[in-house]
């Protein structure tokens, strides 16, 4: 029993960090880039993309036994199609402004590689719990990559933050990274951090092992 | 006729669909280290994104606008409601149907392409073009101008990034930038030297 719990716990931290789905798996770029130029049109999307994560892994997984193998990427769209519309209506009724802020890019969510590929890698080979836990970590984790480079873009590119003024008056802003290429450089540079991070967690493991197998001699 | 100019030069660069507005990125980046296979697929979205565009225009205008079954005598219904789905499968159908066509005719694109040509239907750039069509309501010749043109947009901008970076495999990148924190740099001042595009 407390295997499985370890296990179910990591099914969905896994999303967080170690398989983090825009910054080690380069999926769901699109909307990573599109819709992160201020960071609460960036939490908006992630919302809406994990919500409708949540939504297709679970019925993916009911639907496991039923949906023929030949038929199964055409019967996944549909399903992710479905609630995509559902979340578009949504959106709409809640706030029309925050609708027009992320335009066509939320029907998009629709063909986000991110959400088919946790349905047929995923949900489709596991039970309806699994497939929540897993869709609710990659839900967060895509939530959180697109919150920091939205972070990013905003601050250097208006020097605001949730619309609030961060700076003095005199602040240049980098007109850039609100321009389609700020996207491109911010992804760059938080892979650059990424990957600093994880070749120094490398490093401290290897060093470890070195060290626990001297100890050992 | 002009004016189907403009908006070829409008989709093609300055609405750049890859470097204006991210989308395809996934394939976009997976399938640009080698300007050979670059090539095939940049032909194949533009055959696809030809044909889809306005296929769906038709689809959008006679079964799915506001009031666009006047004509069966039901005037008071929208299905607007049921785009997306039948905008996917549309492609979706339009994508095998290429991929049949390949697969009989030019067997060693079809083995270079691979796995990506299924995967065009999930090729934000196709979806994005269709639902661009039909935020701004062009009319069934502007949206086969739309589609020659981001499509052809599309492709040029992966073929040159394959070329960038078939060079780019003999210079020294720092450590952490390998692969494709380098490469997400060269699209960035890409898409910084294409909005120069912008006022032609």
């Amino acid at each position: 029993m407390a295997l499985k719990q370890v296990s179910s716990t990591d099914e969905f931290i896994k999303g967080l960090w170690r398989d983090n789905p825009v910054f080690i798996h380069m999926l769901g770029l699109c909307p990573a880039l599109a819709v992160s130029n201020t960071a609460i049109n960036a939490l908006a999307m992630g919302a809406a993309t994990t919500f409708v994560l949540l939504m297709a892994g679970l019925s993916v997984s009911l639907l496991r036994n039923f949906i023929p193998r030949e038929a199964r990427i055409v019967s996944y769209i549909c399903i992710i199609a479905t609630f995509v519309t559902c979340v578009d209506y949504a959106i709409m009724a809640i706030s029309i402004e925050l609708h027009r802020a992320l335009g066509a890019f939320i029907a998009l969510i629709v063909v986000n590689c991110l959400i088919l590929g946790r349905s047929e890698a995923f949900a489709s080979k596991h039970n309806p719990g699994r497939a929540l836990l897993d869709a609710l970590g990659m839900g967060v984790g895509f939530t959180g990559a697109l919150f920091f480079i939205g972070v990013m873009r905003e601050v250097l590119g208006s020097g605001t933050l949730f619309g609030v003024g961060l700076f003095p008056d005199g602040f240049q802003t980098w007109t850039v990274m609100v321009l389609p290429s700020g996207g491109f450089f911010a992804m760059a540079i938080w892979l650059l951090v990424v990957n600093w991070i994880r070749q120094r967690q490398a490093d401290a493991e290897k060093q470890a092992v070195e060290q626990a197998g001297k100890a050992a001699s | 006729m002009e004016a189907y100019v403009s908006l070829f030069i409008q989709a093609a660069f300055v609405e750049n669909l890859a470097l204006a507005f991210f989308l395809g990125m996934c394939t976009f980046l997976a399938v640009s280290k080698r300007v050979e296979t670059a090539i095939g697929l940049g032909l194949a979205v533009i055959a696809i994104q030809v044909i889809t565009v306005p296929v769906n225009h038709m689809i959008y205008k006679y079964l799915l606008a506001d009031g666009a079954l006047a004509w069966a005598g039901l005037a008071e219904v929208d299905l607007g409601f049921l785009g997306l789905v039948s905008y996917i499968g549309v492609i979706a159908a339009l994508v095998q149907i290429l991929e049949m066509t390949l697969d009989r005719y030019f067997p060693k694109l079809y083995n270079a392409l691979g796995i990506f040509l299924p995967l065009i239907t999930v090729n934000c750039a196709i979806l994005g073009g269709t639902l661009f069509m039909v935020e701004r309501q062009y009319n069934f010749m502007e949206s086969v101008v739309f589609g020659v043109g981001s499509g052809a947009g599309w492709a040029i901008a992966l073929i040159a990034l394959a070329g960038i970076r078939e060079k780019l495999k003999y210079s020294d990148v720092p450590v952490g930038l390998q692969g494709l924190g380098i490469a997400f740099i060269i699209v960035g001042l890409m898409s910084l030297s294409f909005m120069g595009f912008l006022g032609i």
